[in-house]
């Protein structure tokens, strides 16, 4: 990502990205998400009124308000779309998108198909819970087979979504996972994220303390569990190395599964304007004056 | 035996419908009759059916050409051209007595025996066979619909010049045979042998008038594309939906030419959260579908007007509901418009009623949008989109320019401050004492973070009303066409507008006084309508879709609910087609004739 203007802005500390007091829970995954966030906002170094701090809806979703940036909380399932027109028309902005898995794989799934199709500019971070949280739990597409929840009592009998199979089919041009849990890890991930010219999304296990407790512990060192790296013989530009990455048994492995780099939508909306684009009034009358002169 | 010829009619205005299959071009011919009249300082106007199938299908095109204000696409033609026997049997009755059939000899026998009946002059013409021979048989039955428009050049003696011109305008750039085929097969038409047809028939093109101005031919559908342009409208993006995709087609080519861009969504919710991204980045934006997709954006709506965003949304309505009538038209999208969404969401709704209005209108609309930070729900229709229409080049100077301008930095910004206009601040904007906006669909305190305090909801419910209503305050008052006291009063929204004034003028002649007036700002409704209505005994809003137990349509609903008077009444129709002139005045008589008293207040 470049940025002309990013030397002449102060850095950014957090004092200056906060807002609201998060009203998550204590011990919620999405706390470390929003700090890596707020802490990789000052390193990249981008002016604060660039960036645009996005979300759709849910606990994850209320992200927007804990961030002092231009922040838009859009409705369930369609902050993608809602990137897309503001990436392609705005491309002199940041823009960050903050959603749940409901968001991403349920309400909004096709989306992400279109999205990573684009290849826009654009990051997303799915804070994936496994469980529908805000609502009070109910079962999310990711929750695992036999999950309990208030519309599953009996256990739910839908196999859950895998996401990084999804992203990777989808078409996105970066995918990789991560967990709440390990700061130094997320920050890794997002920060190559952020810097990839291209839709690039970061699936992060994120625990909903709640509803949801002990849910990720597999893959928590201090748990008892294994935290798995990304082998590093792992090539992020082979398709099929990535999908076999994916296919393994929770809590898989933590990393990038995929990057590679395709031309942006972004760009190639832009080589479809005039070299010089008729922003100005005057220009915009001439081209449109001559346009009407063929319907006389 | 021939009807002997009565005596020659001069006529300067006249309706053509041509009746063929869809694949015969035919709407290629009308287009080229309008454009040529359009050039020749003639009033025009079309209305035009083509089948919903791919290929194929009984269509028709009407050209209505002439002098002074061309109201409305024609009743009954002066002219049918039936290429089949098909297009005879189901268009013949449509012509009027003493009117001509032009016919193609090859395909078609009349019933020459009710063509004396009624007076009608039958001109056979083989059009195939003289096609097929003079570019030599190769081209089966293209180029048939040339040779048809070189017969009625002819007929309405325009100047074959610009015909010619015309044809090298449109085939210029294809293979140099396509050219040369075409304008051998308009030569043939135009030299084929009429006989008394033209002794009994003579079109007088009008004379340029002294205030000769530029005209422009098109239809519903480019005036809105290019009156987005004009509006600043510099992103769009929308799924395909038949009447509205023309839009969406012109301006995806289009935009890139003004710097902007309209995508092809993967829905029709992607495609307005797409233009709400666009808008909130503070370019002027735009969706528009027609009614199933309009259905489909309507959580998106209510967001806009939440999260107080500006936003231009199109809706080409079409015969309805659900899948409904394709390529028909209907005006049965006003309650949608009015109300699509959840919650006290106030919106603006708006309704061309003519091409014209769909170029100018639509900037109108954009301002608005822009001005009060509001979703703009844009009303045309299937008649409107598709016919086409001769009027006056629009001045540019009135271009409101471009759609975004990189705001300066502001000292300190309120997202929704309760006591002034919300004014959108897009990101890029530095806001000097770092606290920054949210632009959020949850209810909000001035600087967009929840709240959900009672005195706070209802003081931004009623901040989102409130600019309605310093909106309604500044609407132009609808001009009434005729008398402004009386018996009658025909209200019309959309594309009857021309209808309902030829109906006027029509029972003038006809020894009756109406009066017409037309809404195009449906809400808010302008102030002083309630007064207007007050000044006739019958207030009979005409419409296409269907009544509720009132008898009333949807706008009738509407103005009867907003102004308590009974004197509100609806004529309403579900027919698919457009208004005929005599059969609205035929609506109303019988309104008259079933309530036989004067509605008292």
């Amino acid at each position: 990502m470049t940025d002309k203007t990013a030397a002449s802005s102060a850095t950014l500390g957090r004092a200056d990205l906060k807002a609201d007091k998060p009203t998550w829970c204590p011990g919620c995954g999405d706390f470390s998400v929003l700090a890596t966030y707020q802490k990789l906002l000052g390193e990249f170094g981008w002016p604060q009124e660039t960036i645009a701090t996005l979300s759709g809806i849910g606990c994850s979703s209320r992200f927007p308000y804990f961030v002092n940036t231009h922040s838009v909380h859009f409705i369930h399932g369609r902050i993608l779309p809602f990137a897309t027109g503001l990436s392609l028309s705005r491309p002199d902005l940041h823009p960050v998108v903050f959603i749940g898995d409901g968001d991403a794989y349920s309400i909004g799934g096709n989306h992400f198909d279109h999205c990573a199709r684009k290849n826009l500019r654009l990051t997303v971070v799915v804070m994936d819970n496994e469980v529908y949280g805000l609502t009070k739990k109910q079962t999310s597409p990711t929750s695992p087979l036999g999950f309990k929840s208030k519309t599953d009592p009996w256990g739910s009998k839908m196999t859950p979504i895998n996401p990084t199979k999804k992203l990777i089919s989808s078409g996105a041009s970066f995918v990789a996972r991560s967990i709440a849990s390990n700061p130094k890890h997320l920050a890794e991930m997002m920060r190559a994220a952020m810097a990839h010219d291209g839709f690039s999304v970061v699936e992060c296990l994120s625990e909903c303390v709640m509803f949801n407790a002990g849910s990720f512990d597999s893959a928590v060192p201090r748990k008892g569990g294994e935290f798995k790296l990304v082998p590093d013989a792992h090539d992020v530009g082979d398709e099929e190395a990535a999908y076999a990455l994916a296919r393994e048994k929770f809590p898989g492995y933590f990393g990038i599964y995929y990057q590679v780099q395709r031309p942006t939508l972004n760009e190639s909306e832009a080589s479809l304007r005039p070299e010089s684009p008729i922003r100005g009034a005057d220009g915009s009358r001439e081209q449109l004056g001559a346009t009407l002169k063929n319907f006389t | 035996m021939k009807t002997e010829p009565e005596k020659l009619e001069t006529i300067n205005d006249a309706v053509i419908r041509m009746a063929g299959n869809s694949q015969d071009g035919i709407q290629s011919v009308g287009a080229m009759l309008a454009r040529l009249a359009g050039r020749s300082e003639m009033e025009v106007m079309t209305y035009m059916t083509i089948p919903a199938t791919i290929s194929g299908g009984p269509s028709i095109f009407q050209v209505h050409m002439g002098t002074g204000r061309v109201l409305s696409a024609g009743d009954a033609a002066d002219i049918l051209v039936a290429f089949y026997q098909h297009s005879y049997e189901a268009h013949l009755e449509t012509l009027r007595d003493g009117g001509i059939l032009i016919y193609d000899s090859n395909d078609v026998e009349p019933d020459m025996e009710l063509l004396r009946e009624r007076r009608i002059t039958a001109a056979p013409v083989p059009m195939t066979s003289l096609t097929i021979e003079i570019l030599g048989g190769t081209g089966k039955q293209k180029g048939k619909n040339i040779f048809l428009l070189g017969t009625l050049s002819r007929i309405f003696r325009l100047d074959m010049k610009k015909v010619k011109r015309l044809l090298e305008e449109k085939f210029g750039s294809k293979d140099e045979s396509v050219l040369r085929n075409s304008l051998l097969a308009l030569e043939g038409g135009y030299a084929y042998e009429l006989g008394d047809l033209l002794k009994l028939f003579s079109f007088t093109p009008p004379e340029p008038g002294e205030a000769s101005h530029d005209m422009v031919t098109m239809n519903g559908n480019q005036a809105l594309a290019y009156g987005a342009i004009a509006a600043g409208i510099r992103f769009g993006a929308a799924y395909p939906i038949t009447p509205w995709t023309e839009v969406m087609e012109i301006l995806r080519t289009e935009l890139p030419r003004y710097g902007g861009s309209f995508i092809q969504t993967e829905d029709e919710l992607a495609g307005i959260a797409a233009a709400l991204g666009a808008a909130y980045g503070g370019v002027a934006a735009m969706t528009g579908s027609s009614g199933p997709g309009l259905a489909l954006k309507s959580e998106a709506i209510s967001y806009a007007v939440m999260a107080e965003l500006p936003l231009l949304v199109v809706d080409v309505q079409r015969g309805g509901p659900s899948t409904g009538l394709p390529t028909n038209v209907e005006q049965s999208d006003l309650n949608l418009a009015l109300h699509a969404g959840h919650g006290d969401a106030p919106r603006v709704v708006i309704a061309a009623s003519t091409v014209e209005d769909c170029f100018h209108l639509v900037i109108e609309a954009v301002r608005i949008a822009r001005e009060y930070s509001v979703p703009v729900i844009f009303l045309s229709d299937q008649a409107l989109g598709t016919r086409l229409e001769a009027y006056p080049l629009p001045d540019l100077e009135e271009l409101a320019g471009p759609g975004f301008e990189k705001p300066g930095p502001a000292a300190t910004h309120k997202a929704y401050p309760l006591d002034e206009q919300t004014r959108h601040l897009p990101p890029g904007t530095r806001i000097e004492d770092g606290r920054y906006p949210c632009v959020t669909g949850l209810e909000h305190d001035e600087y967009g973070h929840p709240s959900a305090n009672p005195k706070n909801h209802a003081a931004m419910t009623r901040k989102r009303a409130e600019k309605l209503e310093r909106l309604a305050r500044s609407l132009p008052i609808p001009e009434i066409h005729g008398p402004d006291s009386g018996e009658t009063l025909l209200v019309g929204w959309g594309s009857t507008k021309g209808i309902l004034h030829e109906a006027v003028s029509r029972a003038a002649r006809e020894g009756q006084t109406y009066s017409a007036l037309h809404v195009n700002y449906i809400n808010p409704l302008p102030n002083g309508l309630g007064a207007i209505f007050k000044n006739f005994r019958r207030v009979l809003v005409v419409e296409m879709n269907a009544p509720d137990p009132n008898g009333c349509g949807q706008l009738a609903a509407l103005l009867r609910a907003r102004y308590c008077l009974d004197r509100i009444r609806g004529i309403t129709k579900t027919d698919g087609l457009a208004f005929r002139v005599r059969e609205v005045l035929a609506m109303v008589e019988a309104f008259h004739e079933t309530h036989a008293c004067p509605i008292s207040q």
